[in-house]
């Protein structure tokens, strides 16, 4: 840790690492704790009446005020915040009213598909994008830079839903490369046990080898959509951090020590890219998780984003209350847990 | 020629005699330095498409983009309509034109609420300080840790569909990257000498952080809102296509691939043609704001 010997031994709670993480719990809780409070007002407070909009405003006065009790709507607001925090806190979100059952069962059981495409589009993006990045910081203002510039930028700019509608005219109904819409064919729903929900590592876990090709082919194309979009972020980060590093002396005397370019690439400069790129990878995991629910309802994904969308237009506010925490929960978490990475794997953050 | 000699040698004088040529001189190099980045260039002649569009829709089209000729409908793109018709027989080329209001209008309103609340908190917390620093900012990192897209749909979801709505969402999850920035900003400003000399004279913190911090920060302000017009026409526009955005028969783009959707296989100009109008002018936008970063902020330029 870099501590001077001479000073006197600190007491244990004083140690750097566990200030840190002092530190780093109290920012989580406090962002969680705005996540719910925002979400409680947008569920609870926005819409005119939510008693109201239960037994509607042909009810009775007698109806209305014993619905309002029961919804614990005559309490302060404080209170009411209160009892929805700690119902959070155990998990309970309601019960849906398009699937009149708990919230965080249907979110448990949605989840994985998300996650599966997210994951996917992060790897693809990962492994195509920083290689493109590297390529184009070290040919910076060349041809390869112009055309990773110009690919990042179509990635940025273009509508992922409207991108996704494209692909699918093309890939599926012209050439017929890929099937449809969908996580998996219809005749295939429901072989394959359900263990941790992801098709992939199901099927691949009970040598269902034909679902695992079916379920893959019908996966490719909405995380190319996705990842096209990590694709843009990664690759621009990496090309700004590797010219950053580029431009260092330990660079310079690498080269003049007669090292090979691809050594003084890979071996010197990528080396100290890699810990700031945990924390661009964090981001677009996180961004992905949420961004997919575009992409979920162009390809009919039954992920949590289409759970969201198909929620909100029957009006099932817990449901898209609970997702939408769920979600705000994960894309916060991750984004903390990337950050804590980098301090812990950053020595210049260390001291 | 002797004209614009003279204007360029009153542009480039060394000693400039009124604030206002200086302004003009600043300005002017800015725009040297802007029109020789090719990119940046492409950029801005994409956004001042989109304006003069916007401006001339009622000369560049015939009807209001709302006219249905039901006889017409699902045409292809041909000479009378360049675009082709969609479902309800309405011009898709109208529509474009028109749509372009809307996206400029949808823009320009988050702008209007974005950057004085950004602003505001930022400078407030980078110029006093202390607590009230800790505070604003904390309640700037909540936000700012917030999924953006999910957050405006269950924001939509309670307020009810519509374009105010939206554009009310969009704001709520945007403005927070604009206090950060600010922030920044004021926190280098508020030991430089101007502001020691304003203080001394007897202003008030109100006064100094409206009139002499507050228009230090509108260079970063300006690049960080085109950069984030793009995101903001996509999140509208993927608003729109849930249908939680501009409600028909408002010729609003995300709102017409959301239509077109049924029709993509067999008429694919109908959703096709609006995304193609969002891609151009978001990356219209991309392209004018990196370019406007080198100009205005040459210090952050990678």
């Amino acid at each position: 840790m870099g501590a001077d010997e001479n000073s006197p031994p600190s007491p244990i709670w004083r140690h750097p690492f566990i200030l840190k993480f002092a530190n780093f719990i109290f920012t989580v809780s406090l962002t969680f704790i705005g996540l719910t409070a925002i979400t409680f007002i947008i569920g609870r407070v926005l819409p005119t009446d939510p008693a109201m909009a239960i037994v509607g405003d042909r009810a009775s006065q007698e109806v209305y005020e014993a619905m309002r009790v029961h919804l614990g709507l005559d309490r302060p607001l404080l209170e009411q915040y209160w009892i929805y925090l700690s119902n959070i806190l155990q998990g309970n979100f309601g019960t849906s009213i398009m699937t009149t059952r708990p919230v965080l069962d249907d979110i448990i059981r949605f989840f994985p598909a998300t996650l599966e495409l997210a994951s996917v589009a992060t790897i693809a993006g990962v492994f195509i994008g920083v290689p493109m990045g590297v390529l184009a910081a070290v040919r910076q203002g060349k041809l390869t830079d112009h055309i990773v510039r110009i690919i990042g930028l179509f990635g940025y700019s273009v509508p992922i839903f409207w991108l996704g509608m494209v692909a699918l005219l093309i890939f599926y109904a012209q050439l017929d490369w890929v099937p449809g819409p969908g996580r998996i064919e219809v005749y295939y729903d429901g072989i394959v046990e359900s263990v941790t929900g992801i098709i992939l590592i199901d099927s691949a876990m009970q040598g269902e080898w034909e679902i695992f090709e079916n379920a893959f082919m019908h996966l490719i194309l909405p995380a190319a959509m996705l990842a096209t979009y990590a694709l843009a972020y990664i690759a621009r980060m990496t090309r700004s951090f590797m010219l950053d590093q580029l431009n260092q002396e330990y660079v310079l005397t690498a080269r003049v020590k007669g090292l090979s370019e691809g050594a003084v690439i890979w071996n010197h400069a990528f080396r100290n890219v890699l810990v700031q790129l945990i924390t661009i990878i964090g981001l677009t995991y996180a961004s992905l998780l949420e961004g997919s629910v575009l992409t979920e309802t162009v390809f009919a994904w039954p992920g949590i984003g289409q759970y969201i969308t198909n929620s909100l237009f029957n009006a099932d506010m817990n449901a898209v209350i609970g997702g939408t925490v769920v979600v705000g929960i994960c894309f916060v978490g991750i984004n903390m847990l990337s950050d804590f990475l980098y301090r812990l794997v950053d020595p210049r953050a260390r001291a | 020629m002797t004209t614009s000699n003279t204007l360029r040698a009153w542009l480039l004088s060394d000693s400039p005699d009124s604030a206002f040529q200086a302004r003009c001189q600043r300005f002017y190099l800015g725009w040297r330095v802007f029109r020789s980045n090719p990119i940046a260039l492409a950029g801005f002649i994409i956004i001042a498409t989109l304006l003069t569009v916007a401006l001339l829709a009622p000369v560049l089209t015939t009807s209001d983009g709302t006219l249905q000729i039901l006889s017409d409908r699902l045409q292809p793109p041909s000479a009378s309509h360049w675009f082709g018709t969609d479902e309800l027989g309405r011009d898709i080329y109208e529509r474009i034109v028109w749509g372009s209001r809307v996206t400029l209008y949808i823009v320009s309103l988050v702008a209007v609420i974005v950057v004085p609340i950004g602003l505001f908190i930022g400078t407030v917390a980078g110029y006093v300080g202390g607590w009230v620093d800790n505070l604003l900012m904390r309640l700037t990192d909540i936000f700012l840790a917030f999924p953006r897209l999910i957050l405006a749909l269950a924001f939509v979801s309670a307020l009810g569909p519509g374009l105010e709505n939206a554009v009310l969402a969009i704001a709520l999850t945007t403005w927070s990257p604009f206090a950060r920035i600010a922030r920044a900003e004021a926190l280098t400003i508020r030991n430089s000498e101007h502001i020691m000399a304003a203080r001394v004279q007897g202003a008030s913190s109100m006064r100094i952080i409206i009139h002499h911090v507050t228009p230090l920060c509108l260079s970063s302000m300006i690049v960080r809102l085109t950069l984030d017009m793009a995101g903001i026409i996509l999140t509208a526009a993927g608003l729109g296509f849930l249908g939680l955005g501009a409600q028909p028969p408002l010729p609003e783009w995300g709102a017409m691939i959301s239509t077109g959707r049924n029709y993509l296989l067999d008429q694919w100009w109908v959703p096709t043609i609006p995304g193609i109008a969002i891609l151009v002018v978001s990356m219209g936008f991309n392209l004018l704001g990196d370019g406007l970063r080198d100009v205005l902020d040459p210090r952050s330029g990678d």
